[in-house]
């Protein structure tokens, strides 16, 4: 043991250089899977910060012909939603969504790029939507096609700087606006702005641009045990009139369940592609020990002659390559952790730690699996050739 | 007089595809416990062979090899190993220390493979460089010191596991005439107070130090 960390220690340029590919797989699994880690969180919070008991109708059907979502398969309308609040309204709440791009105006200051929620009245008491300041529409407010508007605090401060928004006018998409709302931080992930959104009367915004189509139907099942029931009652209804290619109802559950399924594949994909480096890692390791056995080659046959026993030599060579790669583990661990820690000032991340102990366990493997040819060959040198060795 | 090495019709025949060389003839020799004893040859007579499998590294093609009464030819690597560790001090033409490793360090070395603890190691190791006159350089690296200190931290090694024999292979081949007579000096002094000497030299000047010369010419003791 003492011999096989004399002989890291002696080579230190050449340790470093040898253990670097391991360190590199054992970072990159480490940070990738916390990164993966960290969006399936981040994507699970944001839903199941949306409210409790949701279920979503999309158009378009998960995993059929036509893609969900897709424009020419988008069959939902206005009148659905109102079907749905009509027949389940002792069950549960409905509110209808649609969704465009555009940009604001306010005075000389633009914001382009701002996501525009056309929603009903009811929209804050299906998903949480928080206000610092003012109010939210009601329902005769949305249904009247008034134009007011909630703004989202990236807009707020980009138009209106420090001053308050309420009361002032807005231009969005070439018509005024009037600000009754400012809606609470949701942070901003993975470079998008949660901020930088309005939310406008379902009515106006269908009328403005034109979107009849609906982007999402909001259902908040009334408790928790019937959210099943109202899916199932859901799907019924939006039958009627429209065929199974139409709509998908998800419950959240489903849909966290979905976004899961699909980290877990980026998680493999990720880590299968770090844990080559560890393989590449481990054939340096190979490399190298098999040049130290050639370069000791006189120094093995001296120990052979002062009593080291093939099992003696054979062990300071594996131990020094598990030496080598357990050291390197260890490095890409604390890289790592560091670096995770540091992106996640940014951006969620999740330190996982089966990620630690697979990463470190597979290094560990690839130092014994690497190590034994060189090991084995070192054991078996003759010592008086190994003597004579020059 | 107890015999320490008994070799009986020993010989080496080295096979190299159709070629075969007979490096050692029937080769007849015993030598007792409290010898010092000079084997001098020319190079190719077969002297090295015979150092080799007296120090337990090599193997005869036939013949018996009796070490301090036992027999060798039925022994496998581990055994040989220990055996090499308990009787034989090796001293080599060219030192062959660690390079990058302390004085005490290099002749703590076979005492690892002897399962020592580290203190008595160390112990042992100061002890027996103060045997050769060393016992101020006991962290200084094999670059630090002369050729001839270097073959003494070699004689200390030898010595570190008390062994019977000491079986030195040119031990003045790299040394000048003055680091020689130094080293001869140790061998003849460990040679009164009990070890057995076997060393192989091309130089009759060394080999006058011993106590007996056999000379090998072509695989036979003349």
């Amino acid at each position: 043991m003492s011999s096989a960390l004399r002989s890291i220690l002696a080579n230190r340029l050449r340790s470093i250089l040898t253990i670097l590919g391991i360190v590199i797989g054992v970072t990159s699994v480490i940070l990738l899977i916390s990164l993966v880690s960290g969006l399936n969180s981040f994507i699970t919070s944001q839903i199941e910060g949306l409210g409790s008991n949701l279920i979503f109708v999309i158009p378009g059907r998960i995993g059929g012909s036509r893609s969900p979502g897709g424009i020419q398969a988008n069959r939902l309308i206005l009148q659905d939603a109102t079907n749905l609040q009509k027949q389940l309204l002792d069950q549960a709440k409905v509110s209808a969504v649609v969704q465009r791009t555009s940009t604001l105006k306010y005075n000389n200051k633009l914001d382009r790029g701002v996501a525009i929620f056309g929603v009903q009245g009811n929209y804050p008491d299906i998903i949480s939507v928080k206000l610092t300041s003012g109010k939210f529409f009601n329902d005769s407010e949305a249904n009247s096609g008034r134009k007011v508007v909630v703004i989202g605090p990236t807009v707020a401060s980009t138009l209106f700087g420090l001053t308050s928004p309420i009361g002032q006018s807005v231009d969005i998409g070439g018509l005024k606006y009037k600000v009754i709302g400012l809606t609470k931080s949701r942070g901003s992930t993975f470079g998008i702005d949660q901020d930088n959104s309005v939310l406008i009367p379902l009515t106006a915004a269908q009328k403005q641009f034109g979107l009849d189509r609906l982007n999402t139907i909001y259902i908040s099942a009334n408790n928790s045990e019937q959210v099943r029931k109202v899916q199932a009652e859901a799907t019924s209804i939006l039958k009627k009139r429209l065929s199974e290619d139409d709509f998908s109802v998800q419950t959240q559950e489903q849909t966290l369940s979905t976004i899961s399924q699909i980290t877990s594949v980026l998680s493999l994909a990720l880590g299968g592609i770090a844990a080559i480096s560890l393989i590449v890692g481990g054939i340096g390791i190979m490399n190298i020990m098999l040049v130290s056995v050639t370069e000791r080659t006189k120094e093995i046959g001296l120990r052979k002659a002062l009593g080291a026993r093939p099992t003696d030599i054979r062990n300071q060579f594996l131990i020094e390559a598990i030496t080598l790669s357990g050291l390197g583990g260890l490095i890409g661990i604390t890289l790592g952790i560091s670096l995770s820690l540091i992106i996640g000032l940014f951006l969620t991340t999740t330190i996982t730690w089966w990620s630690i102990v697979l990463s470190f366990g597979f290094s560990t493997l690839v130092g014994i699996l690497f190590g034994v040819m060189p090991a084995i060959r070192a054991a078996r040198l003759n010592p008086i050739q190994a003597l004579r060795y020059e | 007089m107890k015999p320490v090495i008994i070799l009986k019709n020993i010989t080496k025949i080295y096979q190299s595809g159709e070629l075969s060389f007979r490096a050692l003839k029937n080769i007849n020799l015993t030598i007792n416990e409290g010898d010092f004893t000079a084997i001098t040859g020319a190079s190719g007579s077969g002297k090295s062979t015979l150092m080799n499998i007296i120090g337990l590294l090599d193997i005869p093609t036939s013949g018996t090899f009796l070490l301090d009464n036992v027999e060798t030819s039925k022994l496998n690597d581990n055994q040989l190993a220990k055996l090499r560790n308990q009787k034989i001090g090796f001293i080599f033409q060219s030192f062959n220390l660690l390079p990058r490793t302390s004085a005490i360090d290099n002749v703590a070395l076979p005492l690892i493979y002897a399962k020592i603890e580290k203190y008595e190691r160390l112990e042992k190791a100061k002890i027996s460089l103060d045997l050769v006159g060393l016992s101020d350089k006991l962290k200084s690296h094999p670059n630090q010191l002369s050729g001839g200190q270097q073959q003494r931290v070699a004689i200390a090694r030898a010595l570190v596991t008390n062994p019977q024999i000491l079986l030195a292979d040119e031990p003045t081949g790299n040394l000048d005439s003055k680091s020689g007579f130094e080293i001869m000096q140790i061998f003849k002094r460990l040679n009164k107070e009990g070890k057995t000497i076997i060393m192989i030299t091309h130089e009759p000047e060394i080999a006058k130090h011993a106590k007996k010369i056999i000379t090998i010419k072509d695989g036979d003791i003349l």
